[in-house]
């Protein structure tokens, strides 16, 4: 694995060597000093240009704890506001000659771009609404733990999936472990063609019974602004998870922020069920897992040739 | 009228020119045969049997084994002037229009400022005059700085010069100032072309809706953004008896949508865009235009539009842009390609050599773009004014591998090896365009 990009481009193989690398980590998070000399004398550029606190926060512990030097620009207060564009941002950047990029962009692809552009390792931190990888795989981490594997179990991913990038990296990761998807929310916000990425589609909490795990995702409140739905009072009737609806048997999930009495009630997230407290603690472990196996575990860059065939699956990046 | 008498271009001699062997094919008069195409002062003087013309003092070009056609004529091209030369200019802009075999285009009036005045429409036809390789007439704003409210001076604007009206690049958003325009129309004359778009269902699209925007998470331009403003706008045309040209058909619906117009006999005629038409693998991911590609179904159905006749022309929508505008994420990149220089070569290649469409529809689509304009189709027949492409069917060349005639490099062609190759083209009577290897004698 030579970038972190989406999760469309990792093989299952892959996915269950980050996993099992971030148990080795998690190992670590519980002795008293809790930094590996890994990654010391290499450099880790994280930039990001929409406001983020757990991502962000939990890969700059990552890199700290593996011992990198850590530059952390972000977009309010530096060249970017002057009108710099991505291009020159991280041509300045990569003078510093950093191992690995974390990127968080409001576009989707950038990541890829950056990637194209330079030879440090790129991780996607959220590209516009397309991706969030690195939040699938602490997802899969965080589910792992609890079950014991992922084949034959039924996810419903509920609310917002127009806008939203977790969304689709999840689904993808999801199917890739064997789980069967499901995708429920108020016809606006489900993506026409959503289908053809392997879930089913419901416009309704009807069945949500026969899931096993319920993700649920955040509502904007300025969706309703768009006529996306109605009102909040009557997206969170139909479609909030609460007490009465999650059953006993189900886990549930978010990727936070929550809106709490919006797509969760207060009881949901609260409830023995919710996993949402372990979704956070998995972050940073997760992300020690990607810096390592992108910097440390394949010994670092590929040959020209290797180089060009894993740039092959190009998702999304520079137009004509 | 002639374009030479319609339109404006870099005055010159009329070219006096033999094409020796050429095989002629004028799909308007409906023929195919070997000549020797005799050009005398600018005009077809004859279609002489092969041999037997002399030069009589004119240039003599050999030319069997290469196919002489009518020129082709561009009807929606962007040269950008005036405000944006950074991305093209008339001179730039004519001569890829040249050495795509072009003898004419025109140029939309969505620049910086927007073309809405007389003296706007003068100052470009003068630097046409200056400049241009081929006929160049320009297009002025329906309303007054595009802004979508007021309409332009249209009578005047015609009185300068003006061959017709858009405000493409942008949707005329109000039915009654498109209404108010059609009933001017009566006055003054002018097709109006149209950028058919509804942007309250567009909204922040960059790109198809459908499986791919849903995987990306990119925003869709609906099919019905579309279709439903053409289907309003040809009620309104029909209801006013007004003269409307639909610009850049993309979708199946729309296609439909002017198929049911024609059929009520609504004076409506439309065209479609090579990268629209051309290729069935053109990765959506990598180009960004507006209206964006779609999917195969749509594609298929703008075949069968210019089978059925629906379509009329086939434009090119050429959008120059300078590099920096598409080094940027896609949802940030400027909307458009280039498509001048090659898109007879891709037309050929991606449809006429699998059998997908003849060489006969497509040279005459190519070339169907100035009639909705009230234009001359260029034509081959003894009398008309010289409007050649002599092109090399079997000739092979990668697009960009010798750099581009246009400013700007964002070509949908780039780097693709394409089979059809254009080599000299007459434009309104004089030689616009040799290429390069072709004048030196190297393509023989």
């Amino acid at each position: 694995m030579r970038h972190l990009l989406a999760i469309e481009q990792l093989s299952r193989p892959e996915i269950e060597a980050i996993l099992d690398r971030a148990e080795s980590f998690a190992e670590v998070g519980r002795r008293d000093i809790k930094k590996v000399p890994t990654l010391r004398g290499r450099t880790v550029v994280s930039l990001f240009y929409e406001s983020s606190t757990r991502t962000s926060s939990s890969f700059e512990l990552a890199a700290k704890r593996l011992s990198a030097d850590l530059v952390s620009v972000k977009a309010a207060g530096s060249s970017v506001d002057k009108g710099e564009s991505l291009k020159d941002t991280v041509a300045t950047l990569t003078a510093y000659d950093p191992a690995a990029i974390v990127i968080r962009h409001p576009s989707a692809g950038a990541a890829q771009m950056v990637a194209e552009w330079g030879e440090a390792a790129v991780v996607n931190a959220g590209d516009g609404k397309h991706e969030h990888p690195s939040q699938a795989l602490l997802d899969l981490f965080t589910l792992r733990r609890r079950l014991e594997s992922l084949e034959g179990v039924r996810v419903w991913i509920v609310g917002d999936v127009l806008h939203s990038r977790v969304a689709r990296s999840n689904l993808v990761a999801f199917r890739a472990m064997g789980a069967e998807v499901t995708v429920c929310g108020p016809p606006a916000l489900i993506p026409r063609g959503i289908e053809q990425l392997g879930c089913e589609v419901s416009y309704s909490l009807e069945r949500l019974g026969e899931a096993d795990v319920v993700y649920a995702l955040r509502l904007q409140r300025e969706r309703m602004r768009e006529s996306f739905v109605p009102s909040l009072r009557e997206y969170a009737a139909r479609f909030q998870i609460d007490s009465r609806r999650l059953g006993r048997h189900q886990l549930l999930m978010h990727p936070g922020p929550v809106n709490r009495g919006v797509e969760l009630s207060g009881d949901a997230i609260d409830s023995p069920q919710s996993l949402i407290a372990e979704q956070v603690a998995s972050g940073l472990v997760v992300r020690m897992a990607i810096l390592y196996e992108l910097l440390a575990a394949g010994g670092g860059r590929p040959a020209a040739g290797e180089r060009d065939r894993e740039r092959q699956p190009t998702p999304i990046g520079q137009p004509a | 009228m002639s374009l030479a008498e319609a339109l404006d271009m870099r005055p010159g001699e009329g070219a006096d020119l033999v094409l020796g062997g050429a095989t002629v094919l004028d799909p308007a008069a409906g023929f195919e045969s070997v000549h020797d195409v005799v050009v005398r002062g600018g005009r077809i003087a004859e279609l002489a049997a092969p041999g037997s013309a002399a030069a009589d003092g004119a240039e003599r070009v050999e030319a069997e084994g290469l196919h002489a056609f009518p020129a082709f004529f561009d009807p929606h091209v962007h040269l950008r002037v005036p405000g944006q030369e950074h991305k093209e200019d008339i001179e730039t802009g004519s001569r890829a229009a040249a050495a795509g075999g072009y003898c004419g285009v025109i140029a939309m009036a969505n620049t910086e400022p927007p073309v809405s005045t007389s003296a706007d429409v003068e100052a470009l036809r003068e630097a046409a005059r200056e400049g241009a390789s081929v006929a160049v007439g320009f297009l002025a704003t329906v309303t007054r700085q595009m802004a979508g409210e007021e309409l332009t001076e249209m009578a005047e604007l015609r009185e300068a010069g003006a061959l017709g009206f858009s405000d493409d690049g942008l949707p005329l958003v109000s039915a009654r100032v498109l209404r108010r325009a059609l009933q001017y129309q009566r006055l003054c004359g002018g097709t109006i072309a149209l950028h058919e778009e509804d942007p309250e269902l567009s909204g922040d699209g960059v790109m198809h809706e459908g499986p791919v925007s849903a995987a990306l998470g990119l925003a869709g331009i609906p099919s019905v953004s579309e279709s439903t403003t053409i289907a309003r706008d040809a009620a309104l045309a029909g209801y006013e008896d007004g003269r409307i040209h639909v610009q850049h058909l993309s979708a199946a619906e729309s296609v439909a949508a002017v198929r049911a117009a024609k059929g009520a006999g609504v004076r409506i005629s439309c065209e479609a865009s090579p990268h629209h038409e051309a290729v069935r693998s053109l990765d959506p991911r990598r180009f960004k235009m507006n209206p964006p590609l779609r999917a195969e179904a749509d594609r298929e159905a703008l075949i069968e539009g210019l089978r059925d006749g629906t379509i009329d022309c086939i434009a090119t929508d050429h959008a120059p842009h300078a590099t920096e505008e598409k080094e940027v994420p896609f949802e940030q990149a400027a909307m458009g390609v280039t498509g001048l220089e090659t898109a007879f070569a891709a037309l050929h290649t991606d449809l006429v050599l699998p059998g997908v469409l003849d060489l006969c529809l497509v040279v005459e689509k190519l070339g169907g773009g100035a009639e909705p304009f009230g234009l001359e189709r260029p034509s081959l027949a003894p009398g008309s004014e010289a409007n050649i492409a002599l092109c090399d069917l079997s000739a092979e060349w990668t697009v960009g591998e010798e750099g581009y005639e246009s400013r700007s490099q964002n070509s949908w062609c780039a780097g693709r090896t394409l089979t059809g190759r254009v080599l000299m083209t007459v434009a309104a009577g004089r030689v616009a365009y040799r290429l390069r290897s072709f004048s030196l004698g190297v393509a023989q």
